[in-house]
């Protein structure tokens, strides 16, 4: 297989003395969707944070296009072609659905953005309905469209969803795992870290499982799906 | 009191109100962006005001050596950090350019202006020049490494500022204070008021301003995304903004808007150093009635302050300051009985 597009080796992050994450390694290859599920507190959003930038390496690398990441903040990142749609969603709350998808393509040049708008206004039309109305008022499937939406105006090459079904109906969340469905189409990579880890499995192509900051078992995803231990610790709730 | 005094009274409000509202837009700004309750905006307008009146009187403000020794610090903190992050040539080019190339230039403009008659046009363009810049600069040397810090953090780091400053400009204006001559002989009498031409140009600059204001804010891209970092810092480094860049934008519309308030103070009273301070705390009196955060509201206050300000002038002017300052406390503790306190979260 060709290089990975993003490579995590190693990683280890740590709040001060506790190591959230230690030792993880995973790749994303291009237009390939990964994920990583485990139980809450497992370190999954700490890794994604960290791979942002948003938070710091102990130990460890990762690289982006075979670009080392270390010296690069968040807004680099951006730049590259990487992007986080974070748990909390973190939308401009007083600001209007058009003007949230206006500043997710902050980097992008003027004529590219008011493309890429018209695309994801296609994608999702119900954004294109409340255009004019502020993102703060919006029900919680719709702000995890909008926050999607606006992490597409970067034209990510990968993107790091954090638990998008969280609180979401049931309708909804087959919604958004159809929308990562298409976003591979487009040969976008998909970095995937959820608790609904059946919707998640059927959705991924490859699947690893973290358990208090370690990667426990990993592997295809209809394999881990497969697999009796798997399904008795993380699907058996869901 | 008859109904002509009353007038008067008003219009000198007014007047001044307008001058506070800009004071206390710029302020709700700085804090809406960078959390920094911004005690130094006054002497931004007592650097302004005297920078202007020293062109006006045919010489070189001290202000050039201010932006000059500032970006010599900013250009040390940027080198020192860049040296730190093993990032020395790919920054360099960008640091040479807005630490030494852009502060020389507009220090080089200015050194050409002084003296040669201008105009009040050129000088109120060479003093937002030479200002302008500083705002930026003290937010990299002062703000930017501590950016993370709390709000209190960054209010004692304000006063420090605040204190540096108005040394600063003992050592580069010297103590005697300074006039700027009007910026127009103009006079309308309306009905018993006698309106200068320099009070129609206090109107005329605040409309405008605000109005650029708004339209930066409403309509541009770098407008909207001022707007999106004071709202969600964590959002906005997720779609790219550079909050350090937001920053120092802040910094220098507030910088802008002190100097345009200073150049517009100038030819109404007598501005010494630390003028500026009081004529600050005015707009900050404004900023902490409508919360630190509502636009339209810290406006009206300025209002309500200048025209409070005008009146105790006239019905008892030796507490005049002491009543503008008490207008903060029902303010105060209305506010502390409506809301629940809530602890900063970091």
């Amino acid at each position: 297989m060709s290089e990975a597009l993003l490579d995590i080796d190693g990683v280890a992050v740590a709040y001060g003395k506790v190591r959230a994450v230690r030792g993880v390694s995973l790749r994303v290859h291009a237009g390939e969707i990964v994920t990583v599920i485990g139980a809450n507190g497992a370190g999954k959003s700490t890794l994604l944070n960290a791979t942002m930038g948003a938070l710091p390496i102990a130990e460890g690398c990762v690289r982006f296009a075979g670009r080392d990441l270390a010296r690069l903040g968040v807004e680099e990142r951006v730049g590259l072609g990487l992007c986080l749609v974070p748990e909390r969603r973190e939308l401009f709350s007083t600001m209007t659905v058009e003007d949230n998808l206006v500043l997710g393509g902050f980097r992008a040049p003027r004529a590219v953005a008011r493309d890429t708008i018209a695309e994801v206004y296609d994608r999702f039309p119900r954004l294109k309905e409340r255009r004019d109305q502020l993102a703060g008022t919006m029900s919680g499937g719709e702000r995890q469209m909008l926050a999607m939406g606006r992490a597409l105006m970067s034209r990510p090459k990968l993107l790091m969803l954090d638990e998008p079904s969280l609180g979401l109906a049931p309708r909804i969340v087959a919604d958004i795992f159809r929308i990562v469905a298409d976003l591979r189409a487009t040969g976008v990579a998909v970095l995937l870290v959820e608790q609904n880890a059946r919707a998640a499995l059927a959705a991924a192509d490859h699947g690893h499982v973290m358990e208090l900051g370690e990667t426990v078992a990993s592997g295809p995803a209809a394999a881990l799906a497969a697999d009796d231990r798997i399904v008795e610790s993380y699907l058996g709730f869901h | 009191m008859d109904g002509t005094i009353l007038l008067f009274l008003l219009q000198d409000g007014i007047t001044n109100g307008a001058i506070y509202a800009l004071l206390g837009l710029a302020l709700v700004l700085v804090f809406a962006v960078t959390r920094v309750i911004f005690i130094p905006q006054g002497e931004f307008v007592a650097f302004g005001a005297l920078t202007y009146a020293l062109f006006e009187a045919g010489r070189l403000p001290g202000t050039v050596w201010l932006l000059l020794a500032f970006a010599g610090l900013a250009f040390l903190f940027d080198l020192v950090e860049a040296i730190r992050d093993r990032a020395l040539a790919a920054r360099l080019p960008r640091v040479v350019f807005f630490d030494l190339a852009v502060p020389g230039l507009l220090a080089g403009a200015a050194v050409f202006v002084a003296g040669r008659g201008f105009g009040p046009a050129a000088h109120f363009a060479a003093t937002l020049a030479l200002v302008g810049p500083l705002g930026p600069l003290v937010y990299r040397v002062a703000f930017r490494p501590i950016a993370g810090a709390s709000v209190l953090t960054l209010l004692i780091t304000a006063v420090g500022v605040h204190l540096a400053l108005v040394g600063l400009g003992l050592v580069f204006f010297g103590a005697e204070g300074l006039r700027a001559p009007a910026m127009s002989d103009l006079t309308l009498a309306v009905g018993p008021l006698l309106v200068t031409g320099q009070s129609l140009w206090v109107y005329a600059v605040t409309i405008v301003a605000v109005a650029a204001l708004w339209l930066f804010f409403e309509r541009s891209l770098w407008g909207k995304a001022l707007r999106a970092t004071a709202v969600n810092r964590l959002g906005a480094r997720l779609v790219g903004i550079r909050t350090g860049f937001a920053g120092s934008l802040a910094f220098g519309l507030a910088a802008i808007v002190g100097a345009l308030s200073g150049v517009l103070v100038a030819p109404m009273t007598t501005i010494y150093y630390d003028t500026g301070f009081l004529i600050g705390l005015k707009g900050f009196v404004a900023a902490i009635i409508a919360g630190l955060a509502s636009w339209p509201l810290t406006a009206a206050a300025a209002f309500a302050v200048g025209v409070v300000e005008a009146f105790a002038s006239f019905f008892a002017s030796d507490l005049k300051e002491i009543v503008v300052f008490m207008l903060i406390l029902p303010v105060l503790m209305w506010r502390s009985l409506k809301q629940v306190h809530v602890e900063e979260e970091d």
